[in-house]
């Protein structure tokens, strides 16, 4: 039962990152290309989470945390480039 | 279920690969490298292996943006 | 109780779904880092909680994750918006106010007046 409906959550979360990646394709500006790879990460988080639930391993979570330290540390880099700052 | 998940983000990272390769602004390709550094990690953390996909993720996705931003960084200072 | 954590990650699930098609058919990059970046940071949260339910023997990584998540994301989307503001990307044509604009206008205004103060004082 709990499998069937984490399925359910996996392919919603899969869904919502092809659709995010048809904004980082189309994108008219840089801005919206680094808004679209911020939330892919921050998705990818949870499907990382996913993934370490169903296939029922802690040592899974370490990769999501280190997404979660690395993927904001890629955005501020971008935005501070583009503010001529960096 | 697994492979599903890995034929979905396999395809999002080849459309990331094109767009690396094919794009004419240099910081565009960079971002899209990062963003296969991304789908790769989870690729590997699929096959198994999250050592792996931890160091994809830190120099991946991490230090080589920082590095290719730096660099372009100085040559739009150079040629001001 | 796992069954009402899967319900939970569920609805964290479809609040990602939200965030991306806000990202699809919002006219402008301000719109879309707002609808972006809120929905996907409280979907992500949701996601982290339902798991904590059905695992609850992984508290302090669901914790820590969810802390880095809760502190990060806001710092990284009000720094993309301002580098998005100050390098001049266009508002959208329905726009009605711009309080940002208003406020740096007249602090430069005031900025000029407080320069020629001291310049005449200087001068005396």
């Amino acid at each position: 039962m709990v499998n069937i409906l984490l399925t359910i959550a996996v392919s919603i979360t899969l869904l919502s990152i092809v659709i995010t990646m048809v904004r980082f394709i189309k994108g008219p500006t840089n801005v919206d290309r680094i808004i679209a790879f911020d939330v892919m990460s921050v998705s990818s988080i949870a499907l990382i989470a996913f993934i370490a639930v169903l296939s029922n391993r802690i040592i899974y979570m370490d990769v999501a945390l280190v997404y979660g330290i690395l993927g904001f540390l890629g955005v501020i880099v971008v935005a501070r480039y583009l503010e001529r700052g960096l | 279920m697994f492979i599903a998940i890995a034929i979905v983000i396999g395809v999002a990272s080849l459309i990331g690969g094109y767009i690396a390769i094919h794009h004419e602004k240099l910081s565009v390709a960079v971002i899209a490298s990062g963003l296969v550094s991304l789908f790769a990690s989870i690729i590997f953390l699929l096959l198994a292996a999250p050592d792996v996909a931890m160091t994809e993720a830190s120099i991946g996705s991490g230090l080589t943006t920082l590095i290719f931003f730096y660099v372009l960084n100085k040559i739009r200072q150079r040629n001001d | 109780m796992e069954i009402i954590g899967g319900a939970i990650a569920i609805g964290g699930s479809i609040f990602l779904l939200l965030g991306s098609i806000g990202i699809i058919r919002m006219p402008d990059v301000y719109n879309r880092i707002q609808a972006g970046t809120k929905a996907s940071t409280l979907g992500t949260m949701l996601s982290l909680v339902g798991l904590f339910f059905i695992f609850p023997g992984w508290f302090g990584k669901f914790m820590v994750l969810i802390l880095f998540v809760l502190i990060t994301n806001p710092v990284s989307s009000h720094t993309l918006a301002r580098a998005a503001y100050f390098i001049k990307v266009p508002l959208t044509k329905i726009t009605k106010v711009d309080k940002l604009k208003e406020h740096l206008t007249i602090d430069e205004s005031r900025r000029a007046h407080l320069r020629k103060v001291k310049i005449n004082k200087e001068g005396e």
